[in-house]
C-alpha cells in the first residue's frame, strides 16, 4: 500500500515536472495533468532505473555491504525510500572514485601520529582506503562471529554490527571502527540529501522527505509569509540544465507548488 | 633561481576584501599596483552562475571556494605540551582561496565593534579592577579608538551597501536600531532585510523579556544599490545559499560586485593569479622590504620588487608570512617576549536549536545576516560584577542556513541514524531554527601562532602552528549567555530545545566560524603589538599587515565590518602620510 502511494506520488510529480509550463507562469500555478505524457515519462524513468549503474570504485562485495549498511542508517519506511533506494551506494562509489576519495584538497603528508580527538582526521588512509579496509575488516568480523559476510546476515544481526561499529565495541584491524562508521554515516547523509547530479537522492527522495525545494526560487514574495508551509516540487540542477524545470531571468527555479496530497505532509 | 622582475610601487599579497579596496584607491593615485593571488580568477559569471551555484555538496562539504589544504594548511594543538598535527581537512574555520578570498563565501554579517572593544583593557580595569581578569589574559587596547574609525566604518558600509537600521545617530538613540552601538554619522545605506518567521518570533519573545531587538546588519543588499565606484549590487532574493556560497545574484556584496569590475579597468593595476607569495625579502639592515618572492602555477619563481608591500591575505597567512620573512620578533610564550604570533584568539560561538510542533519556519529561505538580534549581553553592555568573566556576545535568530546535508537539527535524545532519526529530520526540517551567539574570546599567554618544526607546505616551507584553547572566562561566558538565549527560546514557544553552550576543549573539527583573530596585532606599544595604529609594521616601515590578525582579542561580533574599517584606516594613512614621507608613521 505504502509502495503504491509512493509510486502514485512519483507519477504525479513526474507529470508536474514534465508538463509544459507557459513562459512567465506564476510559481503558484498548478499544471493540468497530461496522462499520455505521464505514462511515457514513467516508462522512460523505469527503463533508466533498471539499467545497472557503472560502479567506478566499489567491488560487488563492497556494493553488497554498502547497500545493506545504508539501508539501516536511513531505512525505507512509511515515510518513503531510504538511502539504498535513493542510490546512496552509487553516490559513495562516485565520491570515492573522485577527488573526495583521494583527498585531493586535503593535507596528506606524514608523519601520522594518531593525535587527540580535537585534532581531527589524522589517518594515513584516504577515504577510499578507509572504505576498502573498513568493509573488508567488518566482513571478516562478521564471518568470524556469524559465519557470513555482513550483507548475508539477518537485519537484526546487521543492526547489531552497525551499533558495534558506531559505539566502538567492535574493533577492526586496519582502521578504527568509529572512524569508519562516522565517515560512512556522513557520506550516507550527503548521498541522501545532495543534488541528484551526484548519483544519490534519486527522485529527490531526500528532499521530498524533508520538504526542501532544492535549487531555490526567488523567495522575496514569500519570506514574510509567516507560518505558511512552502510546498514545492523540488528542483535539481539537472532539471534546469535539461530544461525540465523553468527558470526566471536570473536562473532561479520557478517552483511548481504541490497540493497537500502531493506534498505528503 | 628566481627571475627578478621590474619594480612596481605596490604589491598586495592576496587579492580579497582588503587588497581590492587598497589596490583600487592606490592605483587611482597613479601608483603601479600588482595583486598577487595564490588562487584562480573568479567572477560572478560564469563561476557563480545558476543553477550550479545552488549545490550544497560542492560548496559546503567539498569546499569549492575554500583553501586547498593539499598545498598549505596549519598544524594545531590545544596547548604547548601536545604535539601539533596538521589540519588535514577543513573543519572549525574555512578560509578562502582565489580572487575575492573569503569575502566570496562569507556570511555577509557586517558589524562595527563597540567603542568598548577598542579599549577592552582600560575599560575593564576601570570598571571591575584587575581581579575580574585571568592572570594569563593578555587582552589589550587597540591603539585606535572607535571615534577615529567611525568614518572608515561608514565608508566601508557604503561601499558594500550594508542593510540595517541605525540605533545611535550622532549620539541620539533611535528606536528600532541597536541602541548599544557606537554613534554613527548617518543611517545605513540600505534598509534592513525583510523579516523571516524565526526572527519575528525571536523579536516578540526578546521584547517580552525587555530586551531591545534590532535587525542584524547584512551586506546582502536589501535593494539594488550603486556604490561610490558606480558598481551596482543587486537586491537579495532570500535564496538561502549565502554563507559558504558565492552569490549568483551579485546581491551579497563581495570584491567581485563592489570593486573588482572598476579595478580591473585600471591600467595601473595588474592582477596575477595562481601566484603564491612565499617570502617578503628585506634589505641587509632588515629595516625595509625590497621585494616579494612568489611561485607561479608552472613552478617558476619570481622576485617582484616593490616600494610598498601590503600583506592582505587571511589572518593566518599574514602571520605566517611575517614569521617566514623575519619581519618583527616572533612571540615566545615562555619568556613572554616578542610579538609575531601573539594574542591569537578565536570566537566562542554557541547556539540553541528550537523545535516547534505548531509552527513552520521555512529556514531554507533567507540570507546571511537575515536575522534579528539583541546586544544586551554583548561587550560590556551588562554588569559583569560577580559573573567571573568579561566579554559577551551578540544573540540573534535568523533564517537562510537550513540546508539538508549540514543543517537539519533534531531534538535531544534522537538517535544518530535509523528510522527514529529519519522521522525527526522529516518532522523538524522546516519546523526548527537556531538562536546563535557570537561569543567573544580574550587573548591568553598560551594561545599563539608560530612555525611548525615538522610539517611543511607544498613549497617545502614550515606550516603555521596554532596553539589554542578557550579558557574558563570563555566557558563561563558561553554558559551564561547561552542560557539567556534559551530563555528567549522558551518564550518563543519552542516545544523542544537543544541548548549548546561552548565548553570543554576547543576542537578543530566541527565548523564554528571563520573568525580567527590576532597574531599580527595592532597597538600603541611595539613590545606588545606587531603593527601600529595604521597597520604598519613597527620593524619594517614599508610593510602593512591588514587583516583581522590586527585584533588584539576577539569580539562578540563577526569581524568583517571592523576589518573593512581598518582597511580604510590604513589606506588613509598611506595616502595622506606615508606616500608623502615614507617611514615610520608613529
Amino acid at each position: 500500500m505504502k509502495e503504491t502511494s509512493g509510486r502514485r506520488r512519483f507519477l504525479k510529480s513526474a507529470a508536474a515536472l514534465g508538463a509544459a509550463i507557459p513562459a512567465g507562469a506564476a510559481a503558484q500555478s498548478k499544471p493540468a495533468p497530461n496522462v499520455d505524457h505521464d505514462k511515457q515519462r514513467a516508462q522512460h524513468m523505469r527503463a533508466a532505473a533498471a539499467q545497472p549503474r557503472p560502479y567506478m570504485f566499489l567491488s560487488q562485495t563492497e556494493v553488497a555491504f554498502l547497500d545493506a549498511a545504508v539501508s539501516h542508517l536511513i531505512p525505507k519506511d512509511e515515510l518513503g525510500p531510504g538511502a539504498k533506494e535513493a542510490g546512496v551506494t552509487y553516490f559513495i562509489d562516485q565520491q570515492l572514485f573522485g577527488g573526495y576519495g583521494s583527498m585531493a584538497k586535503k593535507y596528506t603528508q606524514g608523519p601520522w601520529p594518531e593525535g587527540t580527538p580535537q585534532q581531527g582526521y589524522q589517518s594515513p588512509l584516504t577515504p577510499a582506503a578507509v572504505y576498502r579496509a573498513g568493509i573488508r575488516d567488518t566482513n571478516e568480523y562478521c564471518k568470524k562471529t556469524h559465519g557470513k559476510t555482513f550483507d548475508a546476515l539477518s537485519r537484526a544481526q546487521q543492526e547489531e554490527v552497525l551499533k558495534g561499529l558506531d559505539g566502538g565495541k567492535i574493533e577492526l584491524e586496519q582502521v578504527r571502527s568509529q572512524f569508519f562508521f562516522n565517515m560512512l554515516l556522513a557520506n550516507t547523509v550527503e548521498g541522501f540529501f545532495a543534488d541528484p547530479v551526484y548519483g544519490g537522492n534519486r527522485d529527490k527522495a531526500g528532499w521530498k522527505l524533508v520538504g526542501f525545494p532544492g535549487v531555490a526560487a526567488v523567495y522575496t514574495p514569500f519570506i514574510e509569509k509567516h507560518n505558511v508551509p512552502y510546498r514545492a516540487q523540488p528542483v535539481s540542477i539537472a532539471d534546469i540544465t535539461q530544461k525540465i524545470a523553468q527558470v526566471d531571468e536570473h536562473g532561479h527555479a520557478i517552483h511548481v507548488m504541490l497540493d497537500d496530497d502531493q506534498a505528503g505532509v | 633561481m628566481a627571475t627578478k622582475l621590474k619594480g612596481v610601487d605596490v604589491v598586495t599579497v592576496g587579492v580579497g576584501l582588503t587588497a581590492t579596496i587598497l589596490a583600487q584607491e592606490l592605483a587611482a593615485t597613479g601608483l603601479k599596483v600588482v595583486g598577487l593571488e595564490r588562487g584562480r580568477w573568479r567572477d560572478t559569471d560564469p563561476d557563480f552562475a545558476m543553477p550550479g551555484a545552488h549545490d550544497e555538496l560542492k560548496y559546503v562539504r567539498r569546499h569549492e571556494l575554500m583553501q586547498d589544504l593539499s598545498k598549505e594548511t596549519i598544524t594545531f594543538r590545544n596547548n604547548a605540551n601536545e604535539l601539533a598535527l596538521p589540519m588535514r581537512d577543513l573543519g572549525s574555520f574555512r578560509p578562502g582561496e582565489g580572487v575575492g578570498g573569503a569575502a566570496v563565501h562569507w556570511g555577509a554579517v557586517t558589524w562595527r565593534f563597540f567603542p568598548w572593544d577598542f579599549q577592552t583593557k582600560t575599560k575593564t580595569l576601570e570598571r571591575y579592577g584587575p581581579k575580574q581578569v585571568a592572570e594569563d589574559c593578555t587582552m589589550q587596547d587597540w591603539g585606535v579608538t572607535y571615534e577615529e574609525l567611525e568614518p572608515h566604518f561608514d565608508r566601508f558600509e557604503y561601499l558594500y551597501g550594508v542593510s540595517g537600521k541605525a540605533g545611535n545617530l550622532k549620539g541620539k538613540i533611535v528606536e528600532g536600531g541597536n541602541r548599544f552601538e557606537g554613534p554613527r554619522s548617518r543611517e545605513f545605506p540600505n534598509p534592513p532585510l525583510k523579516t523571516p518567521h524565526s526572527s519575528a518570533l525571536f523579536a516578540r519573545a526578546a521584547q517580552s523579556l525587555s530586551y531591545k531587538t534590532f535587525p542584524v546588519p547584512s551586506a546582502a543588499n536589501s535593494r539594488a544599490y550603486k556604490n561610490e565606484y558606480g558598481q551596482t549590487i543587486n537586491a537579495c532574493v532570500y535564496c538561502g545559499y549565502c554563507q559558504f556560497f558565492a552569490c549568483e545574484m551579485g546581491a551579497k556584496a563581495s570584491p567581485q560586485t563592489t570593486v573588482l569590475p572598476v579595478l580591473m579597468q585600471n591600467k595601473n593595476f595588474e592582477l596575477r593569479t595562481m601566484c603564491n607569495v612565499v617570502k617578503v625579502n628585506l634589505d641587509s639592515e632588515k629595516k625595509r622590504a625590497v621585494s616579494v618572492t612568489y611561485v607561479d602555477s608552472r613552478g617558476r619563481e619570481f622576485e617582484q620588487p616593490a616600494e610598498l608591500i601590503l600583506l592582505t591575505s587571511y589572518v593566518l597567512n599574514n602571520c605566517r608570512l611575517m614569521l617566514l620573512s623575519g619581519i618583527g620578533k616572533p612571540y615566545d610564550p615562555v619568556a613572554n617576549t616578542g610579538v609575531v604570533g601573539r594574542n591569537y584568539a578565536y570566537q566562542t560561538p554557541s547556539n540553541v536549536n528550537l523545535f516547534f510542533d505548531d509552527k513552520v519556519l521555512n529556514g531554507f529561505m533567507g540570507a546571511g545576516g537575515n536575522a534579528t538580534g539583541i546586544d544586551d549581553f554583548n561587550g560590556d553592555n551588562f554588569d559583569h560584577t560577580g559573573l567571573g568573566f568579561i566579554g559577551g556576545g551578540n544573540i540573534n535568530c535568523g533564517s537562510g542556513a537550513t540546508r539538508p546535508i549540514e543543517v537539519r537539527p533534531v531534538p535531544p535524545g534522537t538517535p544518530r541514524w535509523g528510522s527514529e532519526w529519519k522521522k525527526a529530520v522529516a518532522k523538524y526540517f522546516t519546523r526548527s531554527c537556531s538562536i546563535a551567539i557570537q561569543g567573544a574570546c580574550q587573548s591568553y599567554r598560551g594561545n599563539y601562532l608560530d612555525l611548525d618544526p615538522t610539517y611543511r607546505d607544498a613549497y617545502g616551507l614550515p606550516l603555521l602552528r596554532m596553539t589554542f584553547d578557550r579558557r574558563e572566562n570563555e566557558h563561563k561566558m558561553s554558559v551564561y549567555i547561552t542560557n539567556k538565549a534559551a530563555e528567549i527560546g522558551k518564550a518563543m514557544g519552542a516545544s523542544k530545545m537543544n541548548v549548546n553552550p561552548r565548553t570543554g576543549k576547543y576542537t578543530i573539527v566541527p565548523y564554528q566560524s571563520t573568525h580567527n583573530t590576532g597574531g599580527t596585532v595592532m597597538g600603541a606599544d611595539p613590545n606588545t603589538s606587531v603593527v601600529n595604529k595604521y597597520l604598519q609594521s613597527w620593524d619594517v616601515h614599508n610593510v602593512f599587515a591588514i587583516s583581522a590578525g590586527a585584533f588584539p582579542q576577539n569580539g562578540g561580533y563577526n569581524p568583517t565590518g571592523t576589518v573593512g574599517a581598518l582597511t580604510f584606516q590604513a589606506l588613509e594613512a598611506i595616502k595622506t602620510k606615508y606616500l608623502k614621507r615614507p617611514g615610520a608613521l608613529v
